[in-house]
């Protein structure tokens, strides 16, 4: 997995330096120049799971801006209009996250999205403590963020 | 056409920094105003940034702001749990029309750990 990845990095500075043109447009294509022939040589092996993640990650990223767009202009929506819309409320969601780079990351990605808060882990690490802003319904609230992050991010990292 | 992207982006910036402080006098409790301050003006920033490589068009400024982006990306959030979790212990009420609580009576008074 590591090696891969270091391997499609050494391949893409060698693209850059034979090509002679070090601009950002040039090592995207060399990255995906080096992808598409490390997919091509290590077929048949059973190290392919460096290959579906690399796309997994774009399409997180794209989830989370997406995310931080659509809740950034539903606050703004409440700031600038007279009535206050928020049911806001600490809750506690359990965590299937394990690790200590899972639980971090998870929580810096709570964080990030407007509205939500993440304010503590217990010492377990089995229950993350989020204020959230828009708490209709704390079971519904739960599934949202477990489903929505915690899933994908799981998903990337095992 | 570069021209309006930087338009566009930077004026969103702005927006959004600005929206952040209407949003710090007009929230109604302390744990709401750390909210939407954190991410607005991150995402405000981060948009400002962007603007700016668009008006530069070079390869170190386009590799600063990445740079950028990725600290404030992972700091923002940190500074902000801390001080929400550090106005938790020292008794920063919430808003009275808030739902519910599940923090409430879990930490230890003098260790501040949870139970």
């Amino acid at each position: 997995m590591r090696s891969l990845f270091l391997m499609n990095i050494l391949l893409t500075l060698v693209w850059a330096a034979l090509t002679g043109k070090f601009d950002y447009g040039n090592f995207i294509f060399g990255f995906i120049l080096s992808y598409a022939v490390l997919w091509v040589i290590t077929r048949g092996t059973d190290r392919a799971k460096y290959f579906s993640r690399v796309p997994k990650i774009l399409v997180f990223f794209g989830f989370f801006i997406k995310e931080l767009i659509k809740a950034n202009i539903q606050v703004a929506y409440d700031v600038i209009t007279p009535r206050n819309y928020m049911k806001p409320a600490i809750v506690g969601i359990p965590l299937d996250a394990e690790t200590e780079l899972e639980i971090t990351l998870l929580a810096n990605f709570i964080t990030l999205t407007p509205g939500t808060l993440s304010m503590d882990v217990s010492d377990d690490k089995k229950t993350i403590y989020v204020h959230a802003m828009y708490v209709e319904d704390k079971e519904a609230f739960i599934q949202s963020i477990k489903n929505g992050f915690e899933r994908k991010l799981l998903d990337i990292l095992r | 056409m570069t021209d309006i992207w930087i338009v566009v982006l930077s004026t969103a910036g702005a927006l959004f920094i600005l929206l952040a402080a209407v949003g710090i006098l007009r929230m109604p409790d302390f744990y709401m105003r750390v909210s939407v301050t954190t991410k607005a003006a991150t995402l405000g920033v981060g948009l400002i940034l962007v603007a700016s490589t668009f008006a530069f068009k070079d390869f170190s400024v386009t590799s600063r702001v990445l740079a950028i982006l990725v600290f404030i990306l992972l700091t923002a959030p940190v500074g902000a749990h801390m001080i929400g979790r550090a106005a938790y212990f020292i008794g920063v009420s919430m808003w009275n029309k808030s739902k519910l609580d599940d923090l409430e009576d879990k930490y230890d008074k003098k260790s501040h750990k949870l139970k």
